[in-house]
């Protein structure tokens, strides 16, 4: 089951299917790195410790996360708790899915429409990508979405919307480049009011989080919602791309404080990018993951389930 | 966020100070303590790894110098590697000994291929070239798109080729036919944004390669990237050969560990780093800089230069002047607002600055912008009268001012205490300090105010 803004939806039954071959570099590296490690090994002794460093911290999961992963294991083989390496892949699964499960929230259901969902994160993550697979997702789900241009910065942003919202056949609103993004967020939602849409997915431009004036921006652009739809937005989400390292910790951070964000999607797990600082990101900042992007096509945006998820990591 | 690198060594080596040499038992803390700041920066596993075996080799044995702490010699000692792996000085673009010079720029989704494009279109133009761009990107939507605004911003030529132009060779060409007729010496070929394990549109980009014969095949990776980055800078370098990179984001807050990694698994130089959102906001790159910035210790110099660019001479000079005679009036108050408000965030700017030592409080200290833009508004508001002598502001004017202001009488008052404040603080040292000892100190004397947050 997948829980949206609107309840649950059946699960496709291809979904775990996709994540297996979606991830199937992310499996590549993270697993298959663990399982020469523990090739051969009978023993755990400080090589292989240092090979499952190594392989943790690869995967940009930090090195607190990792530290925390590796201390457990230690504790355990003090306590002759574990001895057989061979256990160990098992152990690191479990504390992986402990982390990723422990954030794991359903979204807030909307009584009643339209659902607002805000689209934030850093330049490049994969924003706009994403609203477009997400349109499309929606609008398989039989949703009516309507799509919000309100990054009115970057260049030719709002076109690139545009194109997106033709293929998901939902209308854009928008204004010309450079104007308020605030004002297209009131334009938009006061139109999917008298349209009756189920979803209103708003575009915002990058930002890098440091950008204090920016962020304020995203604060504006919440409390217009509020004016227009007095609970939206009803989801905020953080767009990450997974090969960043350390500094995703800081995004989230400052995401949540200006703009409240509900949850992630991981973009760009299609690559050697193993995305593990969304481990980190869950264990320090308790937000879980929404969606992962997972290619370029429309399809290529899948839910997040973390029991699937890991699974189709370390399955065969 | 983190804790500087150079605090956490002074920690370590407090009890150092007496025992005569760097030892494997006192040098095993602090070498743990680099081994974390280096994996935080996102710094490379396997870098991480030889780094730590140099910096224990060089270190190891060496007398504790009566001129250095401990701490600031084992600092050198890191830095020093750093400087040995990201090059020891900044590196030049190559240009073809017949024009036009092709530069292919290439990179994976998202690491700023397009912006780089046009901010180094207008870096070149500023630099007695004359660039044409063209964008093959023939599958993002509105990339092409993307690139014919930018070159309408920066003012410099592009070439469009048909709208429905689906080859990127046909593309790159007609540019490059193009750029000899119209007599551009250098042509930017901005190219899709490809993963480095997609076989098909690598394969693409070495057709562009072999075809264009680029002088310089620019590889744009995000600094925020992490431990991924030796794998597509290592891909992309063995499929095209790049000949350089560029860093983007390094306005936020990524210490950039990527591009040890990058240049350690390349040995390809970088040449430019990404600094802000608009178009000028490129900079050669400085290997000493991003060694500090790595270790989290600050940008002092990228500092000084921004404040040097930002502040307008003549103005300080007289400026001082009036400081001195104690003549500075709220008008003069307003100059130096606005020249704070020139150098950019306040916020980056102090991520610039090392948190060492007498600045160390300043860590989390918060000047806001929008205070500066009040105050200001606040003396906009103001007539001129009012400006040359705060005495004659009387109630009815300062409700007049917060009305035309759109602050409350509080704020006017607060500000005319402040004001009168500063003033005196600046007559008691006018008589000598600022004028001898300050001289030559290039920033606004006496960071007057914007509400400073502990």
């Amino acid at each position: 089951m997948i829980q949206t803004l609107f309840g649950s939806v059946e699960q496709e039954p291809s979904l775990l299917e996709k994540l297996k071959s979606g991830v199937q570099k992310t499996r590549a590296g993270l697993v298959n790195a663990l399982e020469d490690a523990l090739q051969g090994k009978k023993q755990i002794d400080a090589d292989l410790l240092e090979e499952l460093e190594f392989t943790l911290i690869s995967s940009d999961m930090g090195v607190r996360t990792t530290e925390e992963i590796l201390q457990r294991i230690h504790q355990r083989v003090e306590r002759h708790q574990l001895n057989d390496a061979a256990e160990l892949k098992g152990l690191i699964r479990e504390q992986l899915l402990e982390i990723l499960q422990a954030s794991e929230r359903a979204p807030a259901r909307v009584a009643e429409p339209p659902a607002v969902v805000l689209v934030v994160g850093v330049n490049g993550s994969g924003k706009t990508t994403t609203i477009g697979k997400l349109a499309n997702r929606f609008k398989n789900e039989q949703r009516t979405v309507l799509l919000c241009a309100a990054d009115t910065f970057r260049a030719a942003a709002i076109e690139q919307l545009e194109i997106w919202g033709k293929r998901a056949g939902a209308r854009v609103v928008r204004q010309t480049s450079g104007s308020d993004p605030s004002a297209v967020i009131f334009d938009a939602l006061q139109a999917a009011r008298a349209d009756k849409v189920d979803y209103v997915i708003v575009d915002t431009a990058g930002r890098l989080q440091t950008k204090e004036n920016l962020m304020a921006e995203l604060q504006k652009m919440s409390r217009t919602a509020k004016k227009v739809i007095a609970d939206a937005p009803h989801e905020v989400l953080l767009v990450l791309d997974a090969t960043t390292g350390q500094n995703g910790l800081e995004q989230a951070r400052k995401f949540t404080e200006s703009s409240g964000v509900t949850g992630i999607v991981l973009t760009k797990l299609d690559g050697t990018a193993k995305g593990g600082i969304v481990v980190a990101i869950a264990r320090e900042l308790n937000l879980p993951i929404r969606y992962i992007g997972v290619g370029e096509k429309a399809d290529d945006l899948l839910p997040f389930d973390a029991e699937a998820f890991i699974e189709s990591l370390f399955e065969k | 966020m983190f804790d500087n690198l150079s605090e956490k060594l002074q920690r370590v080596f407090r009890n150092l100070r007496g025992e005569g040499k760097l030892s494997a038992e006192n040098m095993e803390a602090a070498l743990r303590e680099i081994r974390l700041a280096l994996l935080e920066a996102d710094v490379n596993f396997r870098v991480v790894k030889q780094l730590i075996e140099n910096i224990k080799q060089k270190a190891m044995g060496e007398e504790v110098l009566a001129a250095l702490s401990p701490s600031q010699q084992v600092i050198k000692i890191v830095h020093e590697e750093l400087i040995k792996i990201l090059g020891s000085h900044e590196s030049k673009l190559r240009f073809a000994n017949e024009p036009p010079s092709v530069f292919l720029i290439v990179g994976l989704q998202g690491s700023g291929k397009t912006t780089s494009t046009g901010k180094l279109a207008r870096w070149l133009s500023k630099n007695g070239h004359r660039p044409l761009v063209v964008s093959v990107d023939v599958y993002r939507p509105a990339a092409r798109e993307q690139l014919k605004v930018i070159a309408r911003d920066i003012g410099q030529p592009i070439f469009e080729g048909e709208p429905g132009e689906a080859q990127p060779l046909e593309l790159a060409k007609g540019a490059r036919r193009e750029s000899a007729q119209s007599g551009r010496d250098v042509l930017l070929v901005d190219t899709a944004g490809r993963l480095h394990i997609d076989d098909q549109l690598m394969t693409e980009l070495q057709q562009l390669k072999e075809q264009l014969n680029p002088v310089e095949i620019l590889f744009v990776a995000d600094a925020m990237t992490g431990q991924d980055a030796v794998k597509s800078a290592d891909e992309f370098h063995k499929r095209l050969g790049i000949t350089g990179v560029i860093l983007t984001k390094m306005d936020g807050d990524a210490r950039g560990g990527a591009a040890l990694s990058i240049r350690n698994v390349t040995g390809q130089p970088l040449k430019f780093v990404g600094v802000g959102e608009k178009f000028d906001a490129l900079e050669p790159f400085h290997p000493d800089r991003a060694a500090n910035r790595i270790l989290g210790m600050g940008d002092i110099l990228s500092f000084i230069e921004k404040a040097e660019e930002a502040i307008d001479k003549k103005k300080a000079v007289e400026m001082q002047r009036k400081l001195i005679e104690n003549e500075f009036t709220l008008e003069d108050f307003r100059d130096q607002l606005r020249q704070i408000r020139k150098l950019g965030p306040l916020g980056s700017l102090l991520d610039m600055m090392p948190k060492v030592g007498m600045l160390k409080d300043l860590k989390d200290v918060k000047i806001e912008e929008k205070e500066i833009n009040r105050v200001v508004a606040i003396i906009d508001s103001m007539t001129p009268r009012e400006r040359d002598n705060h005495m004659i502001i009387n109630g009815s004017r300062r409700r007049r001012i917060a009305k035309g202001s759109g602050t409350s009488v509080q704020d006017v008052n607060q500000l005319l205490k402040q004001y009168a404040q500063a003033k005196k603080m600046m007559k008691t040292f006018s008589g000598g300090i600022l004028g001898k000892k300050f001289g030559k100190m290039k920033l606004p004397a006496g960071f007057p105010f914007g509400e400073m947050r502990g």
